[in-house]
């Protein structure tokens, strides 16, 4: 990924910045300039809004097939996240056995390295979940 | 707005053809529309092209005029037409607009996809840049993963088995086994489905549409004027497109397509039929848990009730609804943006009753369905036996 592009989207990457609607309340991650349900009414009229970083997991996968720059995980876990906010991300699950892994664990997102550009270029952070007891 | 009907197929050999390029495929499957329409190419008045990826995998955009150019029509309008995986679908949705709309006669709709000139591994990646990139490929998603997690959310809520999964696979194969243009023209058997390797768990290698080179295309004119052409005739009757987040984890719920439902209720309302009328479908089955979604989000069955329908062998050929009876993207093959393409030359081939022998008896009504990468988009064909 181009750098400029993911530069972009450091702020939301690394510190789980949303937004949230002022006309209706919905939050939203990735962040939006424009509410799916108030349209008109939030164009302009979206705040930051800070995720906790606590949810549980929808649904996960073990991916055996991945692409050139997670190969040396090979394999790992996936999951669809729904935060205590309402929102859901995809994202790595780790510090778990897929066996022990189940729909409606609670799970903790944290930052990590995802990937790199080359040996001495760019790395990559973003979030990854990881089990916790709450 | 003017009935439609298509009035020439035409349709290459699915599979790794290393011997081909795009626009030979993309010729090959326009000519032999032609020649079945009984049209010299001069009548031609505009061409559509369904494409998904050319810009990635042969490092070519630009491709409808190259394809005009390259079958000898290079002074015909051409355009392409993009939309992940149902490019095919959507090319074919716009011809039927310009000839419904009386800005033209003679259409021609190819899809031609060329996706072996690049490794397996660089062809899935890029099957993958349907997904939402910035927000599900860089976190380590891939297109197979988020399959795989649509599946064990239907698993887990309706009950659904790994069987079921397979029999999708089996059943797809076993009509493949009937079309000579298919890449895998074979049958399985549910334990070699289910004992494949694993790509994303649930979903194993057979659970998968393979990577594949192909193309198909039709011709298209005023249903008024299709009597007078050479070609048996076969009436598109309505059409319906859909949409839907673009990231899976955005939807309520991921196991249902939002974007099949309205693209089928359009459809449905726009030709007064219903789910019962129609005899056969060729869905998106891109992976075997997407053809179960599909026969529920387009009505054939209740949701959460494709699983069971499959395993009981409702959806063979020749059951209460036969499904793919080309063989599917499963087992015809995956010429991605193409694929919508394909399923219209197998409806109009089953139409005309030129299926051979995976004939379904006697149909009225088919109806084709195309999905773009999780479904974030969606188009509903319903075509009907000429009369």
């Amino acid at each position: 990924m181009p750098i400029p592009r993911f530069w972009r989207e450091i702020e939301q990457r690394y510190k789980g910045i949303g937004s949230r609607c002022k006309n209706c309340g919905e939050i939203y991650f990735p962040p939006r300039k424009v509410c799916p349900e108030c349209r008109r009414e939030s164009f302009q009229n979206m705040e930051e809004y800070e995720l906790e970083g606590t949810g549980e997991v929808v649904t996960y996968t073990e991916i055996h097939e991945p692409h050139q720059e997670f190969e040396m995980l090979s394999p790992y876990i996936l999951a669809i996240v729904e935060m205590d906010e309402g929102v859901r991300l995809t994202g790595h699950l780790v510090n778990v056995d897929y066996d022990e892994v189940e729909s409606g664990m609670r799970v903790e997102a944290s930052m990590r390295k995802l990937g790199e550009e080359s040996p001495k270029g760019l790395i990559y952070y973003g979030y990854k979940f990881w089990p916790i007891d709450d | 707005m003017r009935d439609v009907a298509i009035i020439g197929v035409g349709e290459t050999q699915i599979g790794e053809l290393w011997n081909k390029s795009l626009r030979e495929i993309g010729i090959e499957a326009g000519l032999k529309a032609l020649k079945d329409a009984g049209l010299e190419g001069d009548e031609v008045e505009k061409l559509y092209v369904g494409n998904m990826s050319a810009g990635k995998l042969i490092d070519q955009e630009h491709i409808a005029p190259l394809i005009a150019d390259y079958a000898g029509i290079s002074g015909v309008p051409s355009t392409r037409i993009e939309s992940g995986s149902a490019s095919g679908g959507m090319a074919l949705a716009e011809g039927y607009k310009a000839v419904a709309s009386g800005m033209e006669d003679i259409v021609v709709v190819g899809g031609a996809e060329k996706m072996t000139d690049v490794g397996e591994q660089e062809a899935k990646e890029i099957l993958s840049s349907t997904n939402d990139q910035e927000w599900e490929t860089v976190f380590g998603a891939t297109f197979e993963s988020l399959y795989a997690m649509i599946a064990r959310y239907h698993m887990e809520k309706y009950g659904t088995t790994k069987d079921q999964l397979a029999q999708v696979a089996v059943k797809n194969h076993a009509n493949a086994a009937k079309n000579p243009n298919a890449q895998y023209p074979r049958e399985t058997t549910k334990d070699f489905v289910k004992n494949a390797p694993m790509v994303a768990d649930p979903l194993g290698m057979f659970d998968c549409a393979p990577i594949s080179d192909g193309g198909a295309a039709v011709v298209l004119c005023p249903a008024e004027q299709a009597e007078s052409f050479e070609g048996d005739p076969v009436e598109i009757v309505s059409i319906g497109q859909g949409g839907d987040y673009m990231a899976v984890h955005e939807r309520k719920d991921i196991c249902t397509m939002k974007s099949t439902k309205h693209a089928a209720k359009k459809a449905y309302q726009r030709s007064k039929l219903d789910p019962e009328d129609i005899d056969f479908a060729e869905v998106h089955d891109n992976y075997t848990i997407t053809e179960i979604m599909a026969i529920e989000d387009l009505g054939f069955f209740e949701k959460g009730q494709g699983g069971p329908a499959t395993e009981k062998g409702k959806t063979e050929l020749n059951s209460e609804i036969s499904i793919n009876t080309s063989g599917g993207l499963k087992a015809k093959g995956r010429p991605v943006g193409a694929v919508g393409l394909n399923q219209a030359v197998e409806a109009v081939i089953q139409l005309r009753g030129e299926a051979g022998e995976r004939q379904v008896d006697d149909p009225e009504y088919g109806l084709l369905h195309n999905i773009g990468g999780t479904g974030a988009s969606a188009i509903v064909h319903i075509l009907r036996r000429w009369s």
